[in-house]
């Protein structure tokens, strides 16, 4: 299989206006992946199933990510002038990532038996932006798995034939796969015996009816 | 729940005026036959289905999320819980896809013993596939109760091995948690060489029936195309005649090693599953019994991998195996902390689902029962 | 003919119905509860605290480091650790855990709190008839239910206590050079094999 560098480029031909960046995966599992740019993602989708060559025609799997929004602090040499003398200090610079959602998708190819590449679509926004593109017109697998990630993770996928939840009631609000997910407080919880949780349970206890003799029944030996 | 067919119209082609609506019938979640809590929305004319919609989450217990909270260690018991039938397969995914996120080693004796292991799940896995599927077309539990009988003595060979019959937590990164001796090899050779009378007894039972055939023969057909455009993987894919084994594809865990053929359907129907999972029987014995010949001593795990404050470095990982039910794979993300950032499991008996509702349009509503048996689901892993 | 399929398969039934009378193979159940299979050494289901000598406080083995707290996946052990110190079997003054209780309606006996104990305090136990008439309070178990003597382990499994015996000697031997032995790791060799 041609490597990713190939592939993007031939996907940046085939797909006039498309921005594809490569993602590095700094683990030992070198599975490095594409990200594609929301737009053109339906299109590049297509041309990555139907070119010869790659005949990426089966898609493994489809996930949701949440990143919340990042600081990430950097001790970085700088010249700066101090009384006149240029030195080099170490300064702390911090840098701010907004947060967003992502879904990725591993795709195989059944017909020449190569894989995984791994592409990515990132959304705008953890809030109103949180849309995507849906490739479920290319790959018929990604249907239930859109709309597992509409479910747990809240992205509106456009282009999904029916996007409705699929694995919490139809009622529910949150979307619980969320990194600030916070539960409710209003279940049924039969307590471990540590101490914040046992006391937010004690919140919801009902007195005990009384039992006509049959608390006097204790736990056989 | 409140999840209904938004539309009821009657089909094309319905204008006499003596055709009714359709009655929407909701199967499940309290059904004998729908293995597990699992619920389908089937609006029907008559008798023949014409619009099917699944239902389910009832199972839900965000196992992914627990994952996030958990270490990775500590996720393993919760493998196990997945695919409740097959837990060794679960957790040799599991311990595959951790092994390829930190770059980890398995000695040659631990690979063995997984792919012995692995084997032997998907021989009772496919053994009580058949004895549900007769089951639910009324068989009333004979060929269930036989091919329990084998699949106890599997589960005593796990139990005698790990502790438990079906929650084994027997894999961990790096190789296997507890050694077979000679006299468990034995057992097990013993068993495995006993199968192949089981399967001719087992055989002789079912795929000659007259019902059997006329029930599942010309029903729920497949076309390749679908199949491989929905994902569907194991062996409902290779019914199709498509030639996907995860087992020869990535060849992980020494499968290279062994030789074994890939049995492929004609015709996609449910009769062509419900032999894909006999003949795969089959395969799998011939599998075993190369594998206890070459087992060879050694040690079981790597010594290198820490059990407690288990760091991957950062990165991403996707990991599959050819579980009894399709392609299982996990999917990890690494920050660097002892639990993973994100930990998905890729179900083979949810992805298998999107194409209930195109295999039963057109048939009735017995034959529903049919092909949801043969397409092989398991809620615990449907709904994680 | 027409039925020649279900008649082989009925001639397989028969032959099972029959045969369970006469071959053992066939016939796979036990009369529970007058008889019971015999489990293998390995079983595991629930985990219990291992005392050396007769005195369940004292022998204690358990220092309550929070090690299998920390490592339990459900969360189900909860330790507090005592104020004071007392000799652990070696004659070393340790902390004892004051509260040590399991929540068995949690616990899902994956063992990994045995397998990351660094002082061979915890083990898992074979019971499993342990129903009980109230679902809160009950199924929560002290330590004093928890604790179980050596000897009970060497009679639910004996390979596997006789090694941890002989470890828990090697280690001793090596801390003190020539040590007169305590009479805890006498008291431990095993009576029954």
């Amino acid at each position: 299989m041609e490597s990713l560098e190939q592939i993007k480029a031939r996907a940046e031909a085939a797909v006039p206006g498309a921005k594809i960046d490569i993602v590095p995966n700094p683990g030992p599992s070198q599975q490095s992946s594409l990200l594609i740019d929301n737009e053109h993602a339906p299109a590049v989708a297509r041309f990555l199933r139907i070119d010869p060559a790659l005949r990426l025609d089966f898609c493994s799997n489809a996930t949701g990510v949440d990143w919340l929004d990042r600081t990430v602090k950097k001790t970085v040499k700088v010249k700066k002038v101090i009384d006149g003398v240029e030195k080099e200090v170490d300064e702390t610079q911090a840098e701010f990532f907004p947060g967003y959602l992502e879904a990725v998708y591993h795709l195989y190819s059944m017909t020449h038996k190569h894989g995984p590449v791994i592409i990515r679509t990132h959304t705008a926004d953890r809030a109103d932006g949180a849309r995507l593109p849906s490739l479920t017109p290319t790959w018929r697998s990604a249907e239930f798995q859109e709309r597992e990630i509409f479910d747990l993770y809240g992205i509106r996928f456009d282009g999904h034939p029916d996007l409705r939840r699929i694995l919490m009631w139809d009622e529910f609000v949150d979307h619980p796969m969320r990194k600030d997910y916070r539960e409710p407080d209003d279940y049924e919880y039969e307590p471990t015996p540590h101490d914040d949780v046992l006391e937010r349970a004690k919140q919801h206890y009902t007195a005990r009816p009384q039992l006509d003799g049959a608390e006097n029944i204790t736990a056989q030996k | 729940m409140s999840a209904t067919i938004q539309t009821l119209e009657p089909p094309r082609g319905m204008t006499s005026s003596l055709d009714g609506e359709l009655l929407e019938v909701s199967m499940g979640p309290q059904h004998p036959s729908t293995h597990g809590v699992f619920r389908m929305n089937v609006a029907l004319e008559g008798e023949i289905v014409r619009k099917l919609k699944p239902v389910f989450g009832y199972l839900h217990r965000n196992h992914e999320k627990i994952g996030e909270n958990t270490s990775y260690l500590g996720s393993m018991p919760y493998t196990d819980r997945l695919d409740y039938f097959c837990s060794m397969t679960n957790n040799w995914a599991y311990a595959l896809s951790v092994e390829k996120l930190a770059g980890i080693e398995v000695p040659e004796r631990a690979e063995y013993l997984r792919v012995i292991l692995a084997e032997l799940t998907r021989l009772q896995n496919h053994a009580s596939l058949l004895g549900f599927l007769l089951s639910d077309m009324g068989a009333w539990g004979t060929p269930l109760m036989y091919a329990f009988r084998e699949r106890e003595k599997i589960l005593d060979l796990f139990e005698s091995l790990s502790g438990s019959r079906m929650m084994c937590d027997y894999m961990r990164f790096g190789g296997c948690r507890v050694d077979a001796g000679p006299d468990w090899m034995e057992r097990a050779e013993k068993i495995v060489d006993a199968f192949p009378r089981f399967l001719d007894e087992f055989e002789a039972l079912i795929l000659s029936n007259e019902i059997v055939i006329a029930r599942t023969q010309e029903v729920g057909k497949l076309s390749a195309d679908l199949a491989i455009n929905a994902g569907i993987t194991g062996p409902m894919l290779r019914a199709c005649g498509v030639n996907y084994d995860v087992r020869k594809v990535d060849g992980y865990g020494f499968y290279p090693r062994f030789k074994f053929r890939v049995p492929l359907g004609e015709h996609g129907d449910t009769y062509d599953r419900l032999m894909m999972r006999a003949l795969e029987m089959r395969e799998s014995v011939g599998i075993l019994k190369q594998a206890f010949e070459e087992i060879p001593a050694g040690p079981i795990m790597n010594p290198k991998v820490k059990i407690r404050a288990f760091r991957p470095s950062v990165g991403e990982a996707y990991g599959r195996i050819e579980a009894p039910k399709g392609e299982l794979g996990f999917y990890l993300i690494s920050n660097g902390g002892t639990n993973p950032y994100r930990y998905r499991v890729r179900p083979p008996s949810f992805i298998n689902l999107t194409v209930l509702e195109d295999l039963c349009l057109g048939h009735t509503v017995a034959d529903v029962m049919v092909i949801l048996g043969s397409v092989d689901i398991v809620m615990g892993e449907v709904d994680r | 003919m027409i039925g020649l399929g279900i008649l082989k398969g009925m001639a397989v039934t028969a032959r099972n119905f029959v045969g369970s009378y006469f071959e053992k193979d066939r016939l796979i159940t036990v009369q529970y509860p007058e008889e019971r299979s015999p489990l293998p050494e390995n079983y595991r289901n629930f985990p219990f605290l291992i005392y050396d000598t007769d005195d369940p406080a004292a022998g204690l083995r358990c220092v309550a480091c929070k090690i299998c707290e920390k490592e339990c996946p459900p969360q189900c052990i909860y330790i507090i650790k005592s104020e004071d110190k007392k000799p652990d079997y070696m004659g070393k003054p340790q902390f004892y855990p004051a509260v040590f209780d399991i929540d068995i309606s949690v616990c899902m006996s994956c063992q990994i709190c045995v397998e990351v104990c660094p002082f061979e305090a915890i083990k898992m136990d074979k019971v499993y008839e342990l129903s009980r008439r109230e679902r809160f309070d009950a199924l929560l178990i002290r330590k004093g239910e928890l604790s179980k003597s050596n000897t009970y382990y060497h009679s639910i499994c004996s390979t596997e206590a006789t090694e941890v015996d002989a470890k828990l000697a090697e280690a001793a031997a090596k801390k003190k050079p020539a040590p007169p032995p305590s009479s805890a790791v006498a008291a431990a060799t095993p009576a029954t094999a």
